[in-house]
């Protein structure tokens, strides 16, 4: 900030004011009235400034200082430095009219450069250059009449500052090339360096910026894929008229001249052409070693074995599940009808049995019956008596069901005295007429 | 190329940054050129791009064509969601996504259902809220993108500032998934003081600025200290009440309700979505008109049961009826002054930003809030001003084309608190001089409030030449208020003057229109500065006739304070340093 200016005046110095150095110490700012910590926005240049005078803890006297010096030092910069090679003697004695042959950046001490020099640069130097080989100058040491390499300075100059010149130049201009590495140099070395220092190189001719970079080892998958994408499409500017033979500008051999022209447009396309399987092979050769697209492979054919075996497990389980679950089935309804067959038997059997026993009891009733003789006392009986007997029996028979029949057998078994068997047969009675089934009196023999 | 794991961001010299306004209702691009910012408008034109997506068909719409979707397609627009970023469903406001999709709950964050895609059987995404900024930011940078003719890499963005630090992991992580790397997110306020200050007229001073950043939905008021170009942010208040949509919402009940006094059959038009809508959206450029003109109309067709409305209204009836919104304003910005524990009288800039601060009353009312020496610095009332909803985008710009050639890392670490938290002198350091009547008068040279170091340098007249006397005190003000001459109203007319400032914040209150007859007895009351603890003096000896003295005062960042003090254009001079005061 520039000193602001204050209108009011100060203070007299009172009489008899003393001090060491004019300068006397009285206060400080305490913490009370300072204590604030707060927080700056970091926004703005004066902000900037802070940061940096923070950052390396410099005053703000030390702050100003090495800030002129590095602003006066970029003037400097500016003015020389970038054109400071060394002169080739050979270079110095070239004769103008193989311009074809020379190389521009190198006549203009740009060779550091060379396609990335600026048209600043260029017309820097081309001046810096004629002030030093201007043909008045060599004159004046002496040797008059040696304008050659001033006239190379110019022809480069003419050629780097028209951009179509250049372009047609810098498409020859095998010194910016870097070549392919080889598998020894490959060996020995970062594959990812050399590689990409390479692409840098064919970078410059395309027409598309800006270049993916051909990245490091572990670049993604999407940045690899896309590189190898926009070379193996690479649109290039890259021209061959440069290498041209020349065309005789006399208007006397007309066929003569078209010969050339149609032998310089073939030349042009096959060396264009040329250059396109050039390419083609540094990208094939480069894909080739690259470890990235090996690995990225070795995963995609991972997730899609993964995704078969996966599919063929489903199946195959499936396929299992389908046919256990058949064989269940199979099972289920083998043991159903198993068991129902085995049901039915049983319950045939069990039926017989029960026909059988109740059979059997019947018999042991009407056995008890005629044991008591009919109950008949010690006489025979009479056809009707035994009629009537039986037909009691069979009466009650029928009105009790299988189970009482044989309870009712198992009382009367073993019985021979007609008295115990009359009793038996009486309490059944009565029991049946107690619960209803017989009425009173519908039975009599056996009552 | 690095070989860190996560993306590395573009090198320096490959940058093309930008400045993003990212707002809750509109956000705006700009990029500087020639050491000027300028704001980007975009394909339609707009420079002030809403932060609206909308989808239709699979098409996605963005900016003002999505806003228009409002109408026709509310449930696929996404609308005000900036403040969700970074934020649970819990904790977020949804009252203003009312009228387009609604956020919903989606683990730690909200997210929005939307047919995003054509067809009807991809049925709708649920798409997250940083998906969402993520989308939004892609067309903001493609937008600028287009217009620059290279490809945008790298962005400052604003964000308020109370955003927290989830929030701005957020957005930095949904700016990264759109490919855009954040240089740095600066805060809103301060990016307008720099928009302000980075004008290739702009001065820099000591100043005390109010930034008042009236946006659609929320409002928020800044207290910033200005020191030499470094900005401290004294006070901050935030505001969800007087805001552009309480504007609108003025103007929509206004007239609906015209609308229902002429069609006494019709229904109420802000009981159906759709027209609400349209009253919503007219509404809002009618209130752009009437900060432009003094009438505008208002047109909606077939606004409810179809029936066209057709209406006007002048601005004085506009700002009768939006008078509680406009007093709510100048009430937080008074709030904002107090927090900072300020006067009114301390502050020399009131910077207007965000959209509604293009409505002239406001710069009105804040003038009368303000003594007379404070610039209000709206289009109303300062034709330098910059336009309110561009100034943010500038100063994003400015930052960003301050700091584009820095890497990454180099970014970080001078914006890391070790280096942005100082101590700041709570006391003005000043010299004495001498005023007409011969009194002792504190002259500061380093104000409050100022961020160590500091340096300042001034030159003081010495008239009369010889011996002068270099005295450095601290001081501080107060507010001296004078009361009229003693009226039969006046209760406490005996003091002439009141040293207590604190109780005075509601004495002037009235800015508003009715009380002019009244004006000329107020009370008189101006900022004085009152002469603190001495520090050092330091003597000039024989100093010619008219010449001056330089004084130039440094606090280190101990609090240390150098003290050198010369004749201008003489040699030697005195030096002298206060030790830093033990802690």
């Amino acid at each position: 900030m520039e000193a602001t200016v204050i209108p009011l005046p100060l203070p007299v110095l009172p009489e008899g004011w003393e001090a060491e150095n004019n300068f006397k110490a009285i206060g400080k700012i305490t913490q009370e009235s300072a204590a604030t910590q707060r927080t700056l926005e970091p926004v703005g240049p004066y902000f900037l400034a802070h940061a940096r005078r923070a950052r390396h803890k410099r005053t703000f006297s030390e702050d100003d200082r090495i800030q002129a010096q590095e602003r006066a030092k970029k003037v400097e910069d500016n003015d020389d430095g970038e054109i400071s090679e060394p002169e080739d003697p050979m270079m110095l004695q070239r004769e103008a009219k193989d311009w074809k042959s020379q190389d521009h950046y190198k006549v203009l001490g740009l060779s550091k450069y060379r396609y990335k020099a600026t048209e600043e640069q260029i017309k820097r130097a081309h001046r810096k250059k004629v002030l030093k080989h201007h043909p008045d100058k060599k004159a004046a040491a002496g040797r008059a009449d040696d304008d050659n390499f001033f006239k190379c300075i110019q022809k480069a100059t003419e050629v780097l500052l028209d951009p179509i010149k250049r372009r047609q130049f810098d498409s020859v201009d095998e010194e910016a090339d870097v070549e392919p590495p080889t598998k020894k140099q490959l060996a020995k070395g970062d594959f990812y360096k050399q590689w990409s220092k390479v692409f840098k190189s064919e970078a410059r001719f395309s027409k598309v910026h800006p270049v993916p970079t051909f990245g490091g080892e572990d670049a993604a998958q999407e940045d690899v894929e896309n590189f190898y994408n926009f070379w193996y499409n690479f649109d290039s500017w890259r021209t061959f008229e440069y290498l041209d033979e020349d065309v005789p500008d006399d208007n006397e051999n007309r066929d003569q001249k078209r010969h050339m022209e149609r032998k310089n447009a073939n030349a042009r396309k096959k060396k264009k052409a040329e250059d396109n399987a050039r390419l083609r092979k540094i990208l094939d050769d480069c894909s080739a070693g690259d470890e990235r697209i090996k690995r990225f492979r070795q995963a995609a054919s991972a997730a899609k074995n993964k995704k078969r075996f996966e599919r063929e497990a489903a199946e195959k389980k499936a396929a299992e599940d389908a046919r256990l679950k058949k064989e269940a089935e199979a099972q289920a309804a083998k043991e159903a009808e198993e068991k129902a067959k085995a049901d039915r038997d049983a319950s045939k059997k069990a039926k017989e049995a029960a026909k059988n026993a109740v059979k059997k009891n019947k018999r042991v009733l009407r056995g008890s019956v005629k044991d008591a003789n009919y109950f008949a006392g010690e006489g025979d009986a009479s056809a009707a008596t035994i009629d009537a007997v039986l037909g009691d029996v069979e009466l009650v028979q029928g009105k009790i069901d299988p189970d009482e029949i044989a309870a009712l057998a198992g009382k009367l078994n073993g019985l021979k005295v007609a008295d115990e068997i009359k009793g038996v047969w009486k309490a059944e009675v009565e029991r049946l007429v107690g619960a209803g089934k017989i009425k009173d009196g519908e039975i009599k023999t056996l009552a | 190329m690095s070989d860190t794991g996560s993306k590395p961001g573009p090198e320096p010299s490959e940058r093309t940054a930008i400045g993003i306004t990212f707002g809750n209702s509109n956000s705006s691009i700009a990029y500087v050129v020639d050491d000027k910012a300028e704001v980007i408008a975009n394909e339609d034109g707009d420079r002030q791009i809403p932060t609206i997506l909308s989808y239709v068909d699979g098409d996605e719409y963005y900016g003002q064509q999505a806003k228009n979707f409002l109408v026709r397609n509310p449930k696929n627009t996404v609308a005000y969601f900036r403040d969700f970023l970074g934020k649970e469903f819990k904790s977020i406001d949804p009252t203003h996504n009312h009228a387009s999709a609604h956020p919903e709950e989606a683990g730690e964050t909200v997210s929005f259902t939307v047919q995003d895609k054509a067809g009807e059987e991809e049925g709708p995404s649920t798409l997250n809220v940083s998906e969402v900024a993520t989308r939004y930011l892609r067309r903001l940078v493609g937008s600028a993108s287009d217009y620059l003719g290279k490809k945008v890499t790298s962005a400052v963005v604003t964000v308020p500032t109370d955003f927290t630090d989830k929030q701005k992991a957020a957005l930095v992580a949904a700016a990264a998934a759109a490919d855009l790397e954040i240089l740095q997110l600066i805060s809103e306020p301060v990016a307008a003081v720099l928009a302000y200050d980075g004008r290739p007229e702009g001065k820099i001073e000591d100043k005390v600025i109010v930034v008042a950043d009236l946006g659609g939905t929320r409002s928020d008021v800044a207290v910033v200290a200005s020191r030499g170009g470094m900005y401290t942010v004294l006070a901050t208040v935030h505001d969800y009440e007087f805001a552009g949509v309480a504007l609108d919402k003025v103007l929509i009940d206004h007239f609906a309700k015209e609308f229902l006094k002429k069609n006494s059959s019709a229904k109420d038009p802000r009981e159906n979505a759709r027209s609400l809508a349209k009253l919503r959206l007219e509404s809002e450029s009618t209130k752009r008109a009437l900060s432009l003109g003094n009438n505008a109309s208002f047109s909606v067709e077939s606004l409810s049961d179809g029936i066209d409305f057709a209406s006007t209204i002048n601005r004085l009836r506009y700002e009768t009826i939006a008078r509680t919104v406009f007093e709510g304003i100048n009430r937080l910005v008074e709030s904002a002054v107090k927090k900072a524990g300020l006067d009114v009288l301390d502050i020399d800039e009131v910077i207007l930003s965000g959209g509604t601060s293009h409505t002239p009353r406001i710069a009105t009312n804040l003038g009368y809030l303000f003594p007379q020496t404070t610039k209000i610095l709206a289009p109303s009332t300062e034709v330098t001003a910059l336009n309110p909803s561009e100034a943010e985008a500038r100063g994003a710009a400015l930052q960003a084309s301050l700091i584009q050639d820095y890497e990454a890392e180099d970014i970080n670490q001078s914006t890391h608190a070790a280096v942005t938290t100082v101590p700041h002198v709570g006391n003005a350091i000043g010299v004495i001089s001498v005023n007409e009547a011969g009194e002792e008068v504190f002259v500061p040279i380093i104000p409050p409030e100022t961020a160590v170091p500091a340096r300042r340098t001034v030159h003081v007249s010495a008239p009369s030449g010889g011996d002068v006397l270099v005295k450095v005190v601290e001081g501080n003000t107060h507010i001296k208020v004078t009361q009229p001459e003693p009226k039969v109203k006046a209760p406490e007319s005996k003091a002439a003057k009141v040293e207590d400032a604190d109780e005075d914040g509601d004495d002037d209150s009235d800015f508003s229109d009715d009380d002019d007859e009244e004006e000329d007895e107020e009370e008189k009351r101006e900022k004085v500065w009152k002469i603190g603890a001495t520090l050092a003096e330091a003597g000039v000896k024989g100093v010619k006739k008219n010449g001056k003295v330089e004084v130039s005062i440094t606090v280190g960042s101990d609090l240390s304070v150098i003290v050198t003090a010369r004749e201008v254009g003489g040699k030697g001079g005195v030096r002298g340093t206060l030790a830093a005061a033990s802690a």
